[in-house]
């Protein structure tokens, strides 16, 4: 016997912490921390839901396990979108504009921090 | 209390406490690490409300990959940020939105499901694995279908450069071997 009161608050409590990691948050892949905390909060409810109120299908596990995969999708695809991003613009705050023109000189100098912080 | 109720109470709070740090802490290196703690808590959260399937996909498709891929990108793409964290007055609004939809969220969940205790009596993982290759079979294969296009997307905004930079031809394989492990991670 479980209070359902408690997986709810905690997910309350997820999501408003990953509602203020996408708001609050200039770093770009910190704003995807964010999200993963919004997705764990929907992933708690399916959860809770599924195991407190079970239904023939198994649909709150099987859904949980449809957002995780998801999740992980979204994700690749996010911190890709980032690195591009880094790679373009040479920082990754999103409150700033582009910091370096396209066309301007410094793009070789992008390119030197680019290699320097991947190998 | 009923002993389960303390028992996620006590996991619940770990969780709780390590997502706000995660969101809040002031480098980008222990937020992420922060965020590995929230995520197993919430796979611990699952294995006490009795989802023990679901508990070990967890761990192993977040801590085990998202989190792997997002320390990654970090090193990828360190000193990139100085400062973490917008300006104040919108760290504040933020902060006021969040409050709201922890309140919101918590009172509208609670009084509507919250009134009394029940069992937990969920499906077993027999049940759920018959289930996630009979019914849901057609969803389930869509989502390997997703997860391939999502890998291949990846890779080719990953590895995508401007004509004028185009003299550094190692970095594939920097970005393939974590969605390997995710594919992995999730075909089990």
């Amino acid at each position: 016997m479980i209070s359902p009161a408690l997986p709810l608050l905690l997910a309350a409590v997820l999501a408003g912490a990953g509602t203020y990691g996408v708001l609050a948050r200039r770093h770009l892949v910190l704003v995807v921390v964010g999200v993963e905390l919004l997705l764990a909060a929907a992933g708690m409810l399916l959860v809770m839901a599924g195991q407190l109120w079970p239904d023939p299908l198994a649909s709150g596990q099987v859904l949980t396990l449809f957002v995780i995969t998801v999740a992980a999708a979204e994700v690749v695809v996010a911190l890709a979108v980032v690195l591009a991003l880094y790679r373009s613009h040479g920082h990754l705050d999103a409150t700033r504009p582009a910091a370096r023109e396209p066309a301007a000189g410094s793009r070789p100098g992008s390119g030197d921090d680019v290699v320097a912080g991947e190998r | 209390m009923t002993g389960l109720e303390v028992l996620f109470a006590a996991v619940g709070l770990l969780t709780a406490a390590s997502a706000v740090l995660a969101v809040t802490a002031h480098r980008v290196l222990h937020a992420a690490l922060w965020l590995v703690v929230a995520l197993g808590g919430v796979a611990g959260c699952y294995l006490v409300l009795g989802a023990e399937l679901v508990a070990l996909v967890q761990l192993l498709v977040y801590v085990g990959a998202v989190v792997v891929l997002v320390l990654f990108a970090l090193m990828l793409t360190r000193e990139g940020v100085a400062a973490v964290d917008t300006a104040g007055p919108q760290r504040l609004l933020a902060g006021l939105v969040a409050l709201a939809a922890t309140v919101l969220l918590g009172t509208v969940l609670v009084a509507a499901l919250g009134a009394d205790r029940v069992p937990v009596t969920g499906a077993s993982n027999t049940e759920v694995g018959a289930q996630l290759l009979g019914t849901w079979v057609w969803p389930f294969e869509l989502l390997s279908l997703l997860l391939l296009a999502a890998l291949v997307a990846a890779v080719a905004v990953a590895t995508h450069r401007p004509p004028e930079a185009g003299e550094q031809v190692e970095h594939p394989e920097a970005e393939l071997p974590a969605p390997d492990a995710e594919t992995v991670g999730e075909q089990r």
